[in-house]
């Protein structure tokens, strides 16, 4: 649906030439929830704007839909643009216009009759559950409703793309679940490519299909969202992923060099096994569960527990090869 | 003696308050005419804007500056030629508009500048992303934006208008400022100086207040 290809954006600015982003390829696929993760400054906002060309690359190219789109200027990227929704982190509504009429720009643009104005907005309304409040000013809004009319207005033209630039990092965490909760169930219902961008895992976490790991302007990690959660590759994508699935030890435990403290992941079907009472049994070992948790990633289940081992020096050994094989991974923590 | 005096006041003060309307209402009008086009035009052509133009933006704002940083009395009596040719006079309230207007102009157009400035970019980025034209931006989203902005601006202009119109009698343009001084300063009549300097004070409150009712019905922030 979206590719990008080779994709530079160098920037002019006092301190010299920045490389926001650096010689960037992938694709977003037709219908999926593709995430873009990174800390701020990494150039996710301005990939994420070179898609509807708010943002011109200074080199590569991308297509949408097999066509190339950089060169557009003038009416063919206005066009462009229609078939492209953004939302935004500030949800940028215009402050003199109601709810209606918010959404009304956005079908004016388009080119829709008065007729087929009154038609739509109210249905666009209705599905963001914003009907009552068709008539307020954007500054009556809590923050939940002006980005719900933020995507109302995003939608309105049945666009195929939908970008969202940070949608919920302005919002409290009820509010991020609701709005996340939205976007899943509208891209869903219309099949809307939707590319979001966050510098929260969890928000991935939560509504992503595939992820891409954005670090100083570059791509350093591209997969199924439950992979990159379960298995990081890039130091980075592992320092996330550790920051989102906390599971912090306190320091004194983790001095302990008699006992081994081991973290055992365990994914997909294998997290539903009663491998932990298992291994007791079999190899007569103590083992004391000092974390744990269990999380579902795009619904599979994804576990980390971490554990003290005490026995036998040879039924520690054991269990541990025990538990290495039934188990996604395991990892010593304090060797 | 006092009835005399009270009923020549009377006469003189509406004939200054007509010069007055006159001129300040002239040149309020043409800085709306002109002074919105030239300070849109200046905020356009400015840097990561729609017709970003360094060459174009200079001129303007240049334009506007020399206008502004010309004493009020050097420009009026500067502009003699140019309100011959426009008007066909250069002595009386018409004529005085003139160069009041020209200044008013300029001043009211770095001030719309001031207020588009004041618009939210991520809030024009948006009606960019929507797809919408240069021109239904500028005129559904832009200028709605800051047309409180624009009614603030366009009180302090009147309100130095009024001020402005004062020095107006040195082309013979009269008006109550103009009253002022001759009555009150030049001949000492301390009591009519109060009095005309009391009704101006009232006035310009009252453009105030029109100003603020005006800004604060706009603003839906």
């Amino acid at each position: 649906m979206i590719i990008f290809q080779n994709v530079f954006v160098d920037f002019l600015s006092k301190q010299g030439e920045v490389k926001a982003v650096k010689d960037v390829s992938f694709d977003v696929r037709d219908k999926e929830i593709f995430g873009i993760v990174g800390t701020s400054g990494a150039g996710k906002s301005t990939l994420l704007r070179c898609i509807n060309l708010l943002q011109i690359p200074t080199q590569g190219e991308i297509f949408i839909k097999g066509k190339a789109i950089s060169y557009l200027k003038g009416e063919n990227l206005r066009k462009l643009r229609l078939q492209i929704g953004l939302i935004f982190q500030q949800f940028n509504l215009f402050h003199t216009k109601t709810v209606f009429e918010n959404v009304a720009f956005a079908l004016k643009v388009a080119g829709k009759s008065k007729e087929e104005i009154n038609i739509r907005v109210p249905e666009v309304l209705e599905l963001v559950g914003l009907t009552e409040r068709a008539n307020a000013y954007p500054s009556t809004l809590s923050g939940g409703q002006k980005q719900r009319v933020g995507i109302a207005r995003a939608i309105a033209n049945n666009p195929q793309i939908l970008l969202c630039d940070e949608p919920t990092s302005a919002l409290d965490l009820e509010t991020t679940n609701s709005i996340l909760e939205l976007l899943k169930e509208i891209n869903e219902k219309f099949g809307i490519t939707t590319v979001i961008i966050s510098h929260e895992m969890n928000v991935i976490k939560k509504i992503c299909d595939r992820v891409a790991v954005m670090s100083n302007g570059e791509v350093v990690e591209l997969d199924e969202v439950f992979n990159v959660f379960t298995n990081p590759q890039h130091p980075f994508t592992k320092s996330l992923v550790n920051h989102t699935i906390n599971l912090e030890l306190p320091a004194r435990l983790l001095q302990n060099k008699r006992k081994r403290i081991l973290k055992i992941v365990y994914s997909g079907n294998k997290a539903e096994e009663a491998v932990i009472s298992d291994t007791v049994k079999r190899f007569k070992v103590h083992l004391n569960i000092l974390h744990g948790t269990i999380e579902y990633i795009s619904h599979k289940p994804f576990g980390v527990l971490i554990v003290e081992l005490d026995g036998s020096a040879e039924n520690v050994r054991r269990a541990e090869s025990y538990l290495k094989e039934r188990t996604f991974k395991v990892e010593v923590i304090n060797a | 003696m006092l009835e005399a005096n009270i009923s020549e006041l009377l006469d003189n003060l509406i004939v200054a308050f007509k010069e007055t309307f006159l001129m300040c209402g002239t040149s309020v009008g043409l800085s709306i005419v002109f002074g919105v086009p030239l300070g849109l035009f200046i905020f356009i052509t400015g840097k990561g804007l729609f017709w970003e133009n360094k060459v174009l933006n200079f001129i303007g704002g240049f334009l506007v500056n020399v206008i502004r940083s010309t004493p009020f009395v050097i420009l009026l009596v500067l502009l003699i030629p140019f309100t011959q040719l426009v008007v066909g006079s250069t002595i009386g309230p018409v004529a005085a508009s003139v160069p009041l207007s020209v200044a008013a102009v300029a001043f009211y157009a770095r001030l719309v500048e001031n207020s588009l400035c004041e618009v939210d970019k991520g809030v024009l980025e948006a009606a960019i992303a929507i797809g919408a034209t240069h021109y239904r931006i500028i005129k559904e989203i832009l200028l709605p934006e800051a047309l409180a902005g624009l009614y603030r601006g366009l009180t302090v202009t009147a309100v130095s208008l009024v001020g402005y119109s004062a020095m107006a009698g040195i082309v013979g343009g009269g008006g109550v400022g103009d009253l002022a001084i001759r009555f009150g300063y030049y001949r000492y009549e301390t009591d009519i100086m109060i009095i005309t300097v009391v009704l101006l004070i009232v006035l310009v409150q009252g453009i105030q207040f029109l100003g603020d009712y005006l800004a604060k019905r706009t603003e839906k922030k």
